[in-house]
């Protein structure tokens, strides 16, 4: 039974050059108690598509989707103080600064307590009680003390556990962490990257981690989906993804982690996201890609089916292959290989 | 916090020091001298004018007479007045008040309205009412005060009738000055409608004097606000589930105060500023009315020892602003 359902989500960004699809038909479903990474590049689109889910884009943003349902509602046709009621309680976010995503004016314990106040029915002592408990919870060393510090006089990793605090005051079903670690330094992201995998362990609650660390991907994640330009191109088990990518992005995402690295030099994904103005007609990853034929240029692929990945592309990899490829001499402008 | 102070305290004196020599040489540059203008048009003899003029010790030096007055004012000695005789600090002290609850009205006035209507003109950005209160408060700021107030008495005092020309409250009434509020004083008076009479007459001023102060402060109101809302922590605000207006309420206007209550404490010297035009303008016996009056007397030490007097009072204002700033934004207070 999936907790949070989402089909051909789309977003639209009104912009002073036209319209902008930041997040292009991007399908997930997520069971409850599964922890499900997204992963791409900056611009894929992968923030966007759980901040909408959140409701919380700017008025420019528009937000179509033939269906989003989280825990048996239909979060389409919910006005916008229901959807309230559900946001923060069972479906809650942190994010990626976490020096600034707290309000520097008040407490951290008076930030988490507004959360248990907004959404429980807890008498005041209960509340307090509460929020030490919770700071003990996300580690926090001297949990009674630190109730009363303001947010600039702690570490990012700190109020990053303050944010996780927060969010799970409320003992939600689905936590949405948007790259929780990028801000942090590298011993202090496996510490928060610990954290959350146990608590999510220990509440049962279902996370979703976006990030475009496939590292992070390897370590905690059980699912992953993989975006490029606003499009989901591949969903996978971590293990079989890891193993045996379908989309030539994710292949050339994972030749680029160092510690696969063979040759001397570490390989890269030639070229950037295609923006606004550059996006091609036929397939999106098309200009970059090892494999790209006239026929990738001409007409934008289909999702394969479950075997393949649900890749997004007209010649799915296996085993590192593509899967009915016209052969070598079919290839626009052959690269050199790494 | 305490060192913070005392470091301010000391940036007093060199102020003090060219507030004191601003006042002294400036109304000395004027044409005319106090003694001429206490003869009025009948004129006296040369022997009786020198005899005067050594009396209040204009014939001595102008470098003497400076030290002279700095000597007396570093012994709490503001001077007297030469055309009333009495001490410069009573005197502006007496008028005081009046100033004061126009200036309070006027700041309450200007900020009342001016934080809300900035704060709905930054969450309704580019809407109809954030473009006509911008255009309007541009309109409030460049307008000349002393015209703005003839265009309010043309039409709501001999216009419509609504509100009285001058004066602080009708002539029927009279009572004793117990705080120089006029206001608490009617209040205290306990006689019928002297309250109302004091309060309609200080309609017209307040408005006059709080229209540059309103429209500073809802334009950096409105501009702050549209800087916090972008903020990362309104964004975890929206993701707790709190309602918008809490969002904005709590969250949002708590930080875009902070530059706001800056913009208010530099307003005390505009309005001071304000003062000398509105209340010459509504005969308001406050000490802007005086000043002008003590200008065209001559009256040297009423100038020097108003100047320096307001000087220090916009300078201790701004002094409070700034300890208020460390109790609305921690991170301040905790440097200090």
């Amino acid at each position: 039974m999936p907790i949070l359902e989402i089909s051909n989500l789309s977003v639209d960004f009104r912009t002073a050059g036209g319209q902008f699809r930041a997040v292009d038909r991007v399908s997930l479903s997520i069971d409850a108690g599964e922890i499900v990474s997204i992963v791409g590049e900056s611009g894929s689109g992968k923030s966007v598509s759980m901040l909408a889910l959140m409701g919380l884009l700017p008025w420019t943003a528009t937000v179509t989707a033939d269906k989003m349902m989280f825990d048996g509602k239909d979060l389409l046709k919910l006005p916008a103080r229901d959807r309230r009621r559900i946001v923060g309680k069972d479906m809650a976010m942190i994010f990626q600064e976490p020096m600034s995503s707290l309000n520097p004016c008040y407490t951290v314990g008076w930030q988490i307590e507004e959360m248990l106040k907004t959404h429980l029915d807890l008498p005041k002592v209960a509340r307090k009680d509460r929020v030490v408990e919770l700071l003990h919870l996300v580690g926090i060393p001297s949990p009674k003390e630190r109730v009363n510090a303001y947010p600039h006089q702690m570490s990012g990793g700190m109020n990053q556990r303050v944010m996780i605090a927060m969010a799970i005051a409320c003992n939600p079903k689905l936590l949405i962490a948007d790259e929780p670690t990028t801000a942090l330094d590298v011993t202090i992201q496996a510490q928060i990257l610990d954290l959350l995998a146990r608590l999510q362990r220990e509440t049962g609650m279902a996370l979703v981690l976006i990030t475009h660390d496939m590292g992070v991907v390897a370590e905690t994640a059980h699912r992953v989906s993989v975006q490029y330009a606003g499009q989901k191109v591949e969903e996978q088990p971590v293990a079989t993804l890891f193993s045996d990518p379908h989309h030539p992005y994710t292949a050339a995402l994972l030749s680029a982690l160092p510690e696969r690295a063979t040759s001397e030099h570490l390989p890269s994904i030639p070229g950037v996201v295609p923006g606004q103005y550059d996006r091609p007609a036929g397939c999106l990853f098309g200009p970059r890609c090892d494999f790209a034929t006239a026929r990738c240029v001409e007409k934008a692929p289909l999702a394969q089916g479950a075997l393949a990945g649900h890749a997004l592309c007209h010649y799915p990899l296996s085993q590192g292959k593509p899967v009915g490829h016209p052969g070598p001499a079919a290839i626009l402008e052959p690269r050199l290989s790494a | 916090m305490i060192g913070f102070l005392l470091r301010r305290l000391g940036l007093l004196i060199p102020t003090f020091i060219g507030v004191s020599l601003v006042a002294f040489f400036f109304i000395r540059m004027l044409p005319g001298d106090p003694v001429l203008l206490l003869a009025g048009e009948r004129g006296l003899s040369p022997e009786r004018y020198a005899e005067l003029m050594s009396a209040f010790g204009f014939d001595q030096p102008l470098w003497k007479q400076y030290g002279l007055y700095i000597w007396d004012l570093l012994h709490g000695d503001f001077g007297t007045s030469i055309s009333t005789k009495k001490p410069v600090f009573t005197e502006f002290f007496t008028l005081f008040p009046a100033t004061l609850e126009l200036s309070i009205c006027a700041v309450i006035f200007a900020t009342a309205l001016g934080i809300p209507a900035g704060v709905i003109a930054a969450v309704k950005r580019g809407s109809g009412f954030d473009h006509t209160l911008m255009s309007t408060a541009l309109i409030g700021y460049s307008m000349p005060i002393f015209w703005w107030a003839l265009l309010l008495i043309i039409v709501f005092s001999s216009g419509l009738g609504w509100t009285p020309v001058s004066g602080r409250i009708s002539l029927m009434f009279f009572f004793p000055k117990v705080t120089g509020f006029m206001l608490i004083d009617s209040l205290l008076s306990s006689q019928k409608g002297a309250f109302l009479s004091a309060l309609s007459h200080l309609i017209l001023p307040t408005i006059v004097l709080g229209t540059i102060p309103l429209a500073v402060i809802a334009r950096q109101t409105r501009s702050a606000m549209l800087e916090v809302l972008g903020e990362d922590y309104i964004r975890t605000a929206r993701a707790k589930g709190l309602s918008p207006v809490r969002v904005v309420a709590i969250h949002a206007l708590r930080n875009a105060l902070i530059p706001v209550i800056t913009t208010i404490g530099l307003q005390v010297g505009t309005l001071m500023a304000g003062a000398i035009l509105t209340e010459t303008i509504f005969s308001w016996p406050g000490i802007g009315k005086w000043m002008v009056d003590s200008i065209f007397r001559r009256d040297y030490p009423s100038v020097q020892g108003g100047l320096v007097m307001i000087a220090l009072i916009v300078m201790i204002v701004n002094l409070v602003v700034d300890a208020l700033y460390g109790l609305v934004n921690p991170k301040i207070r905790h440097q200090r």
